[in-house]
């Protein structure tokens, strides 16, 4: 087999060695930068700022936070897309059109939007604040700020799942005598599970290089509140950059992992699923 | 990306399900919706512009007259003016050579394309750093020949443009492979050229979805504050962008300022939510 099959149509040597060339400046020799300085570290060094106790709780934050987040949004973004798909109610579409809000938003607005909302006196904040639950400048924040910026994944995700559920198949297994929660586990679970797991991973990724919205709630104390992107910055402040490079590179090999272990379950499921109707 | 719009609610096409149960569970659904909702969307959203018009509208009005303000406005309007271009052209070349040819190595390049969405916005500021910043690989050349990149217009140019990267380039490729070459290749075939045929059959065919893109690419840009914070160096009036300028002003307890000026950006939000809409009333769905 040749490099690329015959065409008619002209213009792939011009568009495909613009594309590789635009992408090796822009995309990866910049990242080959950042794997050089960490790479040209002593070994000591790397890990010295790479286990200090100050980063192994960032990670404890940026990662455990937006696991969270994940959770949440797995749980109401599968609610909401359920609501929008099977329920017809006043301002359904205006809703639907607003989930992708987060996305469309500058995480800074979002930031201090959140943030001034769950505040001691602000809108929410003051109703929590007499149950004792601290929410801005607290892990909570963090986490709801993750929580809002990564939501949109989830519904987009189970949204078209949810319309592939065959109704027929959830009558006959009603009529025949099923409760809901088995047609639900059953039928629809099934259905829709890979997708809910597309959303828990996008949500994640995208949770743990967020920035903009996470420092306003944060307050950003080390070793409590204090986000690995952040801890980047702070490095680089102080023209560390070796350092910023090596922390850098442990965030994207641990996300890395993280998702290709996601995408080993999907694959695993599939399987099971293919074994499953086939026996 | 929305899929409820088009098709018939469920519980309208099926009858006899109308059971005090499901009259419960839905209406636990829905409110359960709504006030999440509610609380982590419309909430902030609402506070935008309470916080912004909390002094009166003169207050608001005095916002955009400082020179300041003024400055980060036109320089977020100038970077988006160059990166939301350059990303189209690449885009429009990315998606003519993955969706029109075949040839080895592509999901690997698709790939590559969408690294920089998997990749944190801090990261890719500090990316550039580490190429052009005062230690960086062209630190010292270019020092000695008075360039300067980080802390300047050119670095938050860059920045943007590789966190806007596969923006338009994502649009197009599923779309251009969806609606097939044969246009294409009946154009050709009948003799007429290859830019001819790009600007005549294909741009028309695929001009929502290149709408869609620029919007999204141009509302991601606008709105930049991790990667453009790290290569900014936050100088007043000079490399603060709207977002950064945001961010000084609520420093500074000056409420009303950060407010207005998120209240423009939020505006830009709402106008893209718009645009998306419109554009899959057409009939082009996202994915």
């Amino acid at each position: 087999m040749s490099f690329r099959q015959a065409s008619v149509l002209p213009g792939f040597g011009l568009t495909f060695g613009f594309t590789t060339f635009f992408l090796s400046a822009m995309v990866l020799l910049p990242l080959a930068a950042m794997v050089l300085a960490a790479g040209s570290m002593h070994w000591h060094e790397f890990v010295h700022v790479v286990f200090s106790t100050r980063a192994l709780d960032s990670y404890r934050l940026s990662f455990g936070a937006s696991f969270l987040a994940a959770a949440i949004n797995l749980v109401f973004g599968f609610i909401i897309a359920w609501t929008l798909v099977r329920y017809e109610f006043p301002g359904r579409k205006l809703i639907d059109a607003l989930i992708d809000m987060p996305f469309a938003m500058p995480t800074a607005v979002s930031g201090i939007a959140l943030t001034t909302v769950f505040a001691q006196s602000g809108w929410i904040g003051r109703f929590l604040e007499p149950l004792g639950i601290k929410v801005a400048y607290t892990w909570l924040g963090v986490t709801l700020a993750l929580t809002l910026i990564s939501m949109p994944f989830t519904v987009r995700a189970v949204q078209p799942a949810l319309l592939e559920v065959q109704h027929d198949l959830e009558d006959a297994a009603e009529t025949l005598g099923a409760g809901r929660f088995y047609v639900f586990r059953r039928i629809i679970l099934p259905t829709v599970l890979p997708a809910l797991l597309t959303g828990f991973t996008l949500s994640f990724a995208r949770a743990v290089g967020e920035y903009g919205s996470v420092i306003f709630i944060a307050g950003n104390l080390p070793m409590k509140t204090e986000i690995t992107p952040l801890l980047i910055v702070i490095h680089l402040e102080q023209f560390d950059y070796q350092g910023a490079a090596a922390l850098g590179f442990v965030m994207l090999v641990m996300s890395f992992t993280v998702l290709f272990a996601i995408n080993l379950l999907q694959a695993w499921g599939r399987r099971r699923q293919l074994r499953a109707a086939n026996s | 990306m929305s899929t409820g719009a088009r098709v018939p609610p469920a519980d309208a096409l099926r009858p006899g399900q109308h059971t005090w149960r499901h009259a419960i569970v839905r209406w636990l659904f829905i409110s359960v919706s709504l006030t999440f909702l509610a609380a982590v969307l419309l909430a902030p959203l609402a506070t935008v512009f309470v916080m912004a018009f909390a002094h009166g509208v003169e207050a608001y009005a005095r916002v955009f007259a400082d020179p300041d303000t003024v400055a980060a406005i036109r320089l977020t309007l100038l970077t988006a003016a160059v990166v939301v271009p350059v990303n189209t052209v690449f885009g429009l070349s990315a998606a003519w050579a993955i969706a029109k040819f075949e040839f080895r190595g592509k999901s690997v390049l698709v790939t590559l394309i969408d690294l920089p969405l998997a990749i944190s916005p801090v990261i890719a500021g500090m990316l550039f750093v580490l190429l052009f910043g005062l230690h960086g690989w062209f630190g010292v050349w270019l020092l000695e020949h008075g360039v300067s990149i980080i802390f300047a217009l050119p670095g938050i140019m860059l920045a943007t443009m590789f966190v806007t990267f596969p923006y338009v380039a994502r649009e197009l490729i599923p779309l251009m492979h969806q609606l097939g070459n044969d246009e294409e290749e009946a154009a050709i075939t009948l003799g007429a050229g290859g830019w001819l045929t790009f600007f005549r059959v294909t741009l028309p065919k695929v001009r929502w979805g290149l709408v869609y893109g620029m919007v999204l690419c141009n509302a991601r840009a606008m709105g930049e504050f991790g990667a453009v914070s790290v290569v900014s160096g936050h100088i007043r009036g000079l490399t603060n962008t709207m977002p950064l300028h945001i961010e000084i002003l609520y420093n500074e307890y000056n409420f009303v300022g950060a407010f207005a000026v998120a209240s423009l950006l939020t505006l830009l939000a709402v106008l893209t939510l718009g645009v998306k809409t419109l554009v899959e009333r057409t009939g082009y769905r996202g994915h």
